[in-house]
């Protein structure tokens, strides 16, 4: 009796352990991750003074005189990330109370398949079409040269961020307890007018973590961006070629070395910072809303 | 004393099942009357068809009429969001929504168009005495409807009801999910407000039946088995079935 008892009991001190080990797996990925960027993010920014990498607008590393400064890509980061909110948030927000509330099975489905399928999509796929079909539209509409700019990147980001806000949204919508919603109703309220003023108000913490999310996917997309945005080293402008954070580390990570290579680690260091606050910004509202 | 709500021959089916047959009362005004039964014998569906909540449910089909102050309120000319501005409901969970005490009050008036803050403040303050929770909850204004107790929540869910200015009040079991102190408050304030409205309660408990309504309607599988002043109902039943149910043979 005692034998196997004792026997039972390292099984599951055993797989107990195992268990933990794999959690651990996760935790210790990050860590890695952070302390090799701060490791390797750091000489380069002591080099070239943190005020004249963040603020200097010039980014010329491989000039005889070079310089290093990201701002430009800072900006079109921030630029195309807001730009790509602008537009994606009303139609997402719309289509996830239209889809929550108001839609017919039918139409629910199809309509919900399509966005779970946009979801699915490859952003090279992105990258692609933006290239054959939305680069030259660009151009010929707005007569300019080159139709690869940051307008182009705003609208095919602008797609990219509609799943995780359209999903998120309705998941959250769709939680609204229905008697919320039969109170309003029953108070002679129109539908819409129970929509937008109980059911929305009531999913808004899991509406704010949807657009988190969307400026999380936006800031952190390099492929779809750099086949349509131009890659060129400008400060930003509507209808000029731009290149992102993300963008100058993917193209110029094969040809760059020394002080190069090592700004280029520095810029991934900013854009893993942006990403963090962002994170830690949806974490204060996940915090909130649990309070609340 | 006059007939404000009255149906005649109202049936009704959710999808292929009946749960209404036939059904013609009259409801007088400034009066509460009780609707009893088992569960599932239609007086819940009955409720809610009086200011047509039933239209949200998928595959509901009526026939029949009903009239309120004489006019049919299937009529396609009928704004049903003025119908619930006049016929006011009560839920059975106390629903307030997760906004401040006050909002959830100003909430009607505010959907039917009323701005002026000073108006609204003197709708709130009138809306909560109505529902003789004002002192309770008159320094918390400001604070959310969710951190009230249970039976506060009810009678503010009152409180906002009467904010829209209704003729009628629907209520749908509305002490169930409440503990004997509450109920008997909510009991109070019902009888305080029919001077005023006129009450259609549905409950599961025939001594609330008695304390508080002046007629009483019972149900039965979707058939009003009698329907009479609420004393001689369960003084002297005339259906052996209201009977067999009053005395707790069944149900």
């Amino acid at each position: 009796m005692k034998k196997t008892k004792n026997r039972k009991k390292l099984v599951e001190d055993i797989v107990h352990a195992i268990f933990f080990f794999l959690g651990m797996i996760t935790v210790l990925c990050v860590l890695l991750i952070s302390i090799y960027l701060l490791v390797a993010g750091i000489p380069a920014i002591k080099e070239i003074g943190i005020v004249e990498f963040l603020f200097g607008s010039q980014w010329a590393p491989t000039y005889a005189e070079p310089a290093y400064g990201i701002l430009p890509f800072i900006l079109s980061s921030v630029y195309g990330t807001a730009g790509a909110l602008l537009l994606g948030v009303p139609i997402g927000f719309f289509t996830a109370v239209y889809l929550a509330k108001l839609a017919p099975p039918k139409v629910k489905s199809i309509v919900s398949s399509a966005v779970s399928l946009l979801a699915g999509i490859p952003s090279v796929v992105y990258g692609l079409v933006g290239m054959l079909i939305l680069v030259p539209a660009i151009r010929k509409l707005f007569h300019v040269p080159d139709g690869a700019s940051l307008l182009a990147a705003i609208i095919v980001l602008s797609v990219m961020v509609l799943p995780s806000i359209i999903n998120v949204s309705m998941t959250s919508l769709e939680a609204v307890p229905k008697e919320y919603e039969e109170g309003s109703l029953a108070l002679g309220a129109t539908q819409i007018e129970t929509y937008m003023r109980v059911s929305v108000p009531a999913a808004k913490s899991g509406i704010a973590t949807a657009i988190v999310l969307g400026v999380g996917r936006a800031l952190g997309e390099a492929m779809a961006v750099m086949m349509v945005s131009g890659n060129a080293a400008n400060m930003p402008s509507l209808f000029q070629s731009v290149r992102f954070l993300t963008t100058a580390v993917a193209s110029e990570m094969a040809y760059s070395s020394g002080l190069h290579r090592q700004a280029l680690f520095s810029i991934a260091l900013v854009l893993f910072l942006f990403i963090m606050l962002i994170n830690a910004g949806l974490n204060l509202i996940l915090k909130h809303k649990k309070e609340g | 004393m006059s007939n404000i709500i009255t149906s005649e021959d109202l049936c009704l089916w959710y999808s292929e099942t009946q749960a209404l047959k036939g059904i013609s009362m009259e409801i007088p005004e400034n009066s509460i009357t009780a609707l009893i039964g088992p569960s599932g014998c239609g007086k819940s569906t009955f409720l809610k068809t009086l200011n047509r909540m039933n239209d949200l449910v998928q595959g509901v089909k009526i026939t029949g009429t009903v009239k309120y102050q004489g006019q049919d309120i299937f009529a396609p000319s009928v704004d049903v969001n003025l119908l619930r501005r006049d016929i006011g409901m009560v839920f059975q969970k106390p629903n307030p929504f997760p906004m401040s005490v006050y909002d959830n009050v100003a909430y009607g008036p505010r959907t039917h168009g009323i701005r002026s803050k000073a108006r609204l403040d003197e709708i709130v303050e009138q809306s909560l005495r109505g529902a003789a929770i004002w002192d309770e909850l008159k320094d918390r204004l400001k604070k959310s409807a969710l951190g009230l107790s249970g039976g506060q929540q009810q009678r503010l869910c009152i409180a906002r009801a009467l904010a829209v200015g209704p003729k009628v009040l629907l209520m749908d079991e509305p002490t169930s999910a409440l503990d004997p102190i509450s109920t008997a408050r909510i009991e109070e304030l019902a009888e305080e407000l029919k001077k005023q409205y006129t009450i259609v309660i549905v409950t599961h408990n025939m001594q609330q039946a008695v304390r508080i309504s002046d007629k009483t309607a019972f149900f039965l599988l979707g058939e009003l088995i009698e329907y009479d002043d609420t004393e001689k109902l369960f003084s002297m039943p005339q259906n052996k079935k209201t009977e067999d149910y009053i005395t707790g043979r069944f149900g």
